[in-house]
């Protein structure tokens, strides 16, 4: 792996390959007093962030640090960024000073992928961390790793993703993932926050969500941003709560075994039930450890060993 | 002083034939000996076509020189077989008053290698609320019969409805950069699939379709002239026969842009915003209704939408890219590729799109003329079974950033004639 | 692990050093030495843990463990302690899966630990056990035992038991076969382009 920019087109094998990595780390590091391994001693990762972030940020730092990379955290705030030094300059400075690896997130769509290819020469690994609509690899890699751990395996297990799938990077990653690794996924959401052109993904859809909460594994709430609600893409927080939020009464709809993920930030009482979130199906909190595993596990395998190819 | 081509076939047809130009006229076809100072062209059968006439193009001057100036567009232009252009207004100042107007057009004089028509603005400051002075620009040295906000829409009805009503008393036509604000707001590419599998906000079909419906309505209310420009759905290709059908000739006229015609939004999945564009990249089907109906005359002409940005502007993320290619010196290129090579348009064909419609709309009187004696020698020679590869640091203008960069295309220019005047030969100006 | 075969093309010749039959005896011995320095006996205190170091450290460690505890009475808690992301040659390989550690519930704090592993050659292997080691608690004593020392050490690191000896230039790879992956017990020479 040379760069993680998407999940559309990663092979199954290799997304196993570091899900199982990452179960490894984590029953490495279960219970360890010191959480720090040598692995990835005198590498440099950068975080490069062009939009605000604390959990994904925060993971992949958390990540780094523990495999013994140097981090360096770079935001759009505090950088030649907001003088408007431009995302290439900006990534030849950051290849040049020495980074080993970037981590972008960025308002847009495909910046994970031109960054990729300005550093190509220089040999810096780039980790997509969410690029405007298109793709969030990681946060995909960390909702299959709890997936599996919670189910056993994903294949023929059936997803639900439910709410703003129109603009959610973490719904697109988690569409490929998950139906690469064998799962079937539905999506709910009214027509409006549907992408145009959702036919040809590889996806059932649905307007009803009580109809599907039956029969699915796992269901995967996407976050509500404001903005969406004042876009006229539904009519009201409360009309969409009462269609597509996931109350305790639906909760009872799912089968006893079913998993509630959520990408977080949560807007409780709106998309989720408070008590939902906290509920034992509920894997919130896994979500955010198994992602710091994950991120390790992806570290690992993009610098570890890159000077074989 | 005068040129003969010898041995060039017009419109691709009959028996090559010497044409003598002299003192800026076609003076003689047939067989022709050369008077003492001719400067003689050995044609071989090449193609003699009226030259082209390209109804979009952005020269940048004033204000982005370091993209493209009159002096390197009007180089592009003679190197693509052009003998007229039509500046569009989007420069800065904006082409929205007479100085203006009148500062292009004698930069296009003095640098002499094609005619350039600026087009005026339609409302001031391209800002779509109040109409800019129309026909002080009509009146003016620069002659102005086109006017158009293009790179904007001019979204609001009323305004377009008197810009409309106001163009008839000046014989102008206005030409609308058809596009619904409101439903492209933060749009990126052409929704739809592609759109939503690499994450770009989608642009849809509707936004250009419903305003060409409405301009047309409000065009056939007034008994005004409407040009759409830069046609790109098959819908707004139904919406313009329907409309055409309706008013009858001479009053909706559009163009299609090479780049419609060949190029889809398959090529979005790189980000590399050198296939950015406004209106975006379309599907595959919607290129194949744009070429039947250019082959059909449903689609009136070829028009570049040439649009020159330095390399700062395209080598960044998408989102941030300016949108707009290269198209001058490809433009007969791709036409060849896309409708001659596929037989949907002959030799003939190609001079209606390129040359003699286009002059026509625009209201030109000595473009896009027959092929016959006492005409006004504006003239362009194509070798239609050569073919060459873009480079886009090789063209012409300031800026590079062609789509087609790599291709191999048919069709090459090897002599323009402005007047009589060779301006371009053999791909070198003059 | 340094001398196991990376993807290298059919070698030129093979020569086996040990049989199987010869493994199991190599290890029986192995087991008696260990017992006897360690003082193994019915009313020891603290066994000894013995830590396989994967891929076929792992089943070594377990068989060593089983011939103790035919001959002494008492079986010694076993592990495996993977040390791929301890190794400090990762850059200039591609990214292996990792290998599971796994510990025995008694831990290894103020435990005799005896590393196992199948071959002994530059010695990095070792070094990154150690490291790994550190990580996961403090014993009291570190032991290594290894079925074949080959030679080439980098580091100063020697074995306290060895299954057998065996010269070798760097051009040659020395491979222990073990049934559990392999299919067979065996210790092979491969030359690099020499006759063996």
């Amino acid at each position: 792996m040379k760069h993680l920019l998407a999940t559309d087109g990663l092979e199954p094998a290799l997304a196993t390959a570091v899900l199982d990595t990452a179960d490894e780390l984590k029953r490495t590091l279960l219970g360890r007093e010191v959480r720090k391994l040598p692995t990835l001693r005198g590498r440099t990762v950068i975080t490069l962030f062009y939009e605000n972030s604390t959990r994904t940020r925060v993971s992949f730092e958390i990540a780094g640090k523990w495999m013994s990379a140097d981090v360096i955290n770079v935001s759009s705030s505090a950088s030649s960024v907001s003088k408007g030094e431009s995302l290439r300059d900006t990534a030849l400075t950051l290849a040049a000073a020495g980074a080993d690896c970037v981590i972008i997130r960025h308002p847009a769509s495909g910046a994970a992928q031109r960054l990729a290819g300005w550093l190509d020469e220089a040999g810096t690994a780039v980790v997509n961390a969410g690029d405007g609509m298109h793709e969030h690899p990681t946060q995909a890699l960390l909702d299959a790793a709890t997936l599996r751990e919670r189910l056993g395996t994903l294949d023929g297990r059936r997803v639900a993703i439910v709410g703003d799938v129109l603009h959610s990077r973490v719904a697109r990653s988690n569409i490929h993932l998950l139906t690469a690794l064998g799962a079937e996924v539905v999506l709910v959401a009214p027509p409006t926050l549907l992408p145009p052109g959702v036919e040809a993904l590889p996806v059932t859809v649905s307007h009803e969500l009580d109809a599907e909460l039956p029969g699915v594994d796992a269901v995967m709430m996407l976050r509500v941003q404001a903005e969406r609600m004042h876009g006229g893409f539904f009519p009201s927080a409360r009309e969409y709560s009462i269609a597509y939020g996931l109350s305790e009464q639906r909760l009872k709809m799912l089968p006893e075994h079913a998993v509630v993920l959520h990408p977080g930030p949560m807007l409780r009482g709106m998309e989720i039930a408070s008590a939902v979130a906290d509920a034992p199906s509920s894997a919130i909190t896994e979500q955010v450890r198994n992602g710091v595993h994950v991120r390790m596990a992806v570290l690992y395998h993009l610098l570890a060993g890159e000077d074989e190819k | 002083m005068s040129v003969l081509i010898r041995g060039a076939r017009l419109y691709g047809e009959g028996d090559p034939v010497d044409v003598l130009v002299a003192d800026g006229l076609i003076s003689a076809i047939g067989s022709v000996e050369p008077p003492e100072d001719a400067e003689v062209i050995d044609a071989a059968g090449q193609v003699l076509l009226p030259g082209f006439v390209d109804l979009h193009t952005h020269l940048r001057e004033p204000g982005r020189e370091d993209a493209e100036t009159i002096e390197t567009g009007s180089a592009a232009a003679a190197l693509g077989g052009y003998t007229a252009v039509f500046a569009m207004a989007n420069t800065d100042p904006v082409a929205d008053n007479a100085v203006v107007v009148e500062h292009v057009w004698r930069r296009g004089r003095e640098t002499g290698l094609v005619d350039v028509h600026p087009v005026g603005a339609v409302t001031v400051g391209l800002n779509g609320e109040k109409l800019a002075e129309l026909g002080t620009m009509a009146k003016s040295a620069a002659g102005v019969r086109m006017f158009s906000d293009d790179g904007h829409c001019v979204a609001d009805p009323l305004i377009m409805r008197r810009a409309l009503e106001y163009s008839t008393a000046l014989n102008a036509v206005i030409a609308q950069h058809a596009e619904e604000p409101r439903l492209t707001v933060g749009a990126q590419a052409h929704e739809g699939e592609i759109a939503s599998r690499l994450g770009y906000a989608g642009w849809p079909a509707s936004a250009e379709e419903s305003i060409v419906a409405r301009d047309c309505l409000l065009a056939q209310h007034a008994g005004a002239r409407l040009h759409v420009c830069h046609v790109s759905t098959a819908g707004t290709v139904d919406v313009l026969r329907w409309a055409k059908n309706r008013q009858g000739p001479g009053f909706i006229s559009a163009e299609v842009t090479p780049h419609h015609l060949l190029l889809t939004d398959e090529r979005l999945a790189t980000y590399d915003p050198v296939n950015k564009v406004n209106p975006p990249l379309r599907t595959g089907g919607d290129a194949a209704r744009l070429r039947a109906a250019l082959a059909e005359g449903v689609i009136d002409c070829v028009a570049t939408d040439h649009a020159p940005h330095p390399v700062q502007d395209k080598d960044c993320e998408w989102a941030a890219a300016k949108p707009g290619m290269l198209g001058l010196q490809t433009a007969l290129s791709v036409v060849t590729e896309t409708m001659v090579a596929t037989g949907l348009l002959d030799w003939r064909g190609v001079a209606r799109v390129m040359s003699e419609r286009p002059a026509e709309i625009a209201g030109l009187p000595d473009q896009g003329r027959p092929l016959v004696t006492g005409e006004p020698a504006n003239l362009v020679l194509v070798d239609p079974d050569a073919a060459w590869t873009v480079r886009g640091a090789e063209l012409a203008s300031l800026a590079a950033n062609t789509p087609y960069e790599g291709m191999r295309l048919p069709g090459v220019v090897t002599l323009t004639l402005l007047r009589g005047r060779i301006t371009a030969r053999e791909g070198k100006i003059g | 692990m340094a001398s196991r075969p990376r993807g290298a093309a059919e070698p030129d010749g093979e020569r086996e050093l040990l049989s199987s039959g010869d493994v199991a005896r190599t290890i029986a011995r192995m087991a008696h030495q260990v017992i006897e320095k360690t003082a193994l006996g019915a009313e020891s205190g603290d066994l000894p843990v013995l830590l396989g170091i994967p891929t076929r450290g792992t089943p070594l460690a377990d068989r060593l463990a089983a011939r103790i505890a035919e001959f002494a009475g008492v079986a010694p808690p076993t592990g495996a302690l993977d040390i791929t992301l301890y190794r400090d040659d990762l850059r200039r390989r591609p990214p292996r899966p990792l290998a599971s550690t796994q510990l025995p519930v008694t831990g290894i704090d103020d435990r005799v630990v005896i590393l196992v592993d199948d071959v002994l050659f530059s010695g990095r292997t070792v070094r990154a056990a150690l490291d790994a080691l550190r990580d996961h608690g403090r014993p009291r004593s570190v032991q290594l035992a290894v079925l074949v020392d080959r030679g080439h050490r980098e580091f100063p690191i020697r074995a306290d038991y060895v299954g057998k000896n065996v010269p070798t230039s760097r051009a040659e790879e020395v491979h222990v076969l073990v049934s559990e992956v392999d299919g067979r017990d065996a210790v092979v020479l491969r030359g690099k382009g020499e006759s063996v």
